[in-house]
């Protein structure tokens, strides 16, 4: 199935968790700060939270900035 | 430096800037973008002193791996979170919430900007989103482009301070808008941070001379030769207009006026002759 990441169209397996999803595209997740659709998904939440065709995900984090 | 510790025989009395009820002795404020790498951050975060510094958030880049900023930002530290990139009140609210959720605390430095050449804060937008962070409990610091009746906007919302530019954003040109911060310090009753625009130390100690409570820069530093030394720079610049301003400066004049008295000069005859 096809979702939207960080703006790019990515084919990902069905039932993916977004757990799954930032484990394989962050380095680093520690600091990953995650939205579904718009809606802030927190951590703890991350592996219950099953991906549908056409979600949108974005994954943020802290950047140097003024 | 310590400004008691300026002369042994000179106490100087300054009072702690305090936001929202936290309270801080350094009144320079450091950005964290566009150093062009980790160490001459983490060297100025140290020179300067700093207890403040801002960072902002951003996607993710999923191609290649990026540095922890937290890792070059010491610990007491307070963590201030822009909302650089949000067009409007509601997208400031959302990474305010995004902030607060990913346990970055709750300090928020609203910027909302949808002008692309002239970088200025959208202060309608800004009101619009203190008013609204401030009801859920954040420190809701709003960047805008001074106006009193905005700022009056802003106490009335909640903010915490009000932080006007100096000048365009980036731009190194100092307290162009002078005048217009000099009415938002004598009449609005809420810490005045000089935000935007500094480049040279001077005019970061010009903004604390005229009753700035603080000054944050980030560009003129991340962007300088040797970023740390300017951060120092910046720092001492800072606490010398902070003490101008206390000692209660003197009155400009148009015209000269001697530093040395008028009378009593040597090799002066006195030509009128003396009758007994």
């Amino acid at each position: 199935m096809q979702i939207l990441l960080n703006g790019k169209k990515k084919e990902i397996p069905n039932n993916t968790q977004l757990k799954e999803i930032i484990e394989q595209f962050c380095r680093n997740t520690k600091r990953v700060i995650a939205e579904v659709n718009g809606d802030i998904v927190k951590r703890h939440l991350w592996e219950e939270c099953l991906i549908h065709p056409g979600d949108t995900i974005e994954l943020v984090n802290l950047v140097g900035g003024g | 430096m310590n400004p008691s510790t300026l002369t042994t025989s000179l106490t100087i009395q300054d009072e702690p800037l305090i936001i929202a009820g936290k309270s801080f002795t350094n009144r320079f404020l450091l950005g964290t973008g566009k150093f062009k790498n980790k160490k001459d951050l983490a060297e100025s975060i140290e020179a300067s002193g700093a207890e403040i510094v801002t960072v902002a958030l951003r996607r993710i880049d999923l191609e290649r791996h990026e540095d922890n900023i937290l890792e070059y930002i010491p610990k007491n530290v307070t963590l201030l979170v822009n909302t650089s990139g949000a067009r409007n009140a509601k997208e400031a609210v959302r990474i305010a919430h995004l902030v607060r959720e990913a346990g970055y605390g709750n300090w928020i430095k609203i910027e909302v900007i949808n002008d692309s050449k002239y970088l200025l804060p959208d202060n309608a937008e800004t009101i619009k989103a203190t008013e609204i962070l401030s009801k859920e409990n954040f420190v809701v610091l709003p960047y805008i482009y001074p106006d009193l009746y905005v700022a009056r906007e802003l106490v009335k919302a909640g903010a915490a301070t009000v932080m006007p530019l100096g000048s365009f954003i980036g731009s190194n040109q100092g307290l162009k808008a002078k005048e217009f911060i000099q009415v938002l310090i004598d009449e609005i009753d809420l810490p005045i941070i000089v935000d935007a625009g500094i480049g040279f130390p001077s005019q970061a100690a010009e903004a604390m001379e005229i009753g700035a409570d603080a000054v944050l820069a980030n560009t003129a530093v991340a962007t300088a030769g040797r970023p740390a030394l300017l951060a120092k720079a910046f720092a001492m610049a800072i606490q010398a207009g902070r003490l101008g301003y206390l000692s209660k400066l003197p009155v400009k004049k148009d015209l000269a006026s001697p530093s040395s008295p008028l009378t009593g000069f040597l090799y002066e005859n006195d030509n009128t002759i003396e009758r007994r």
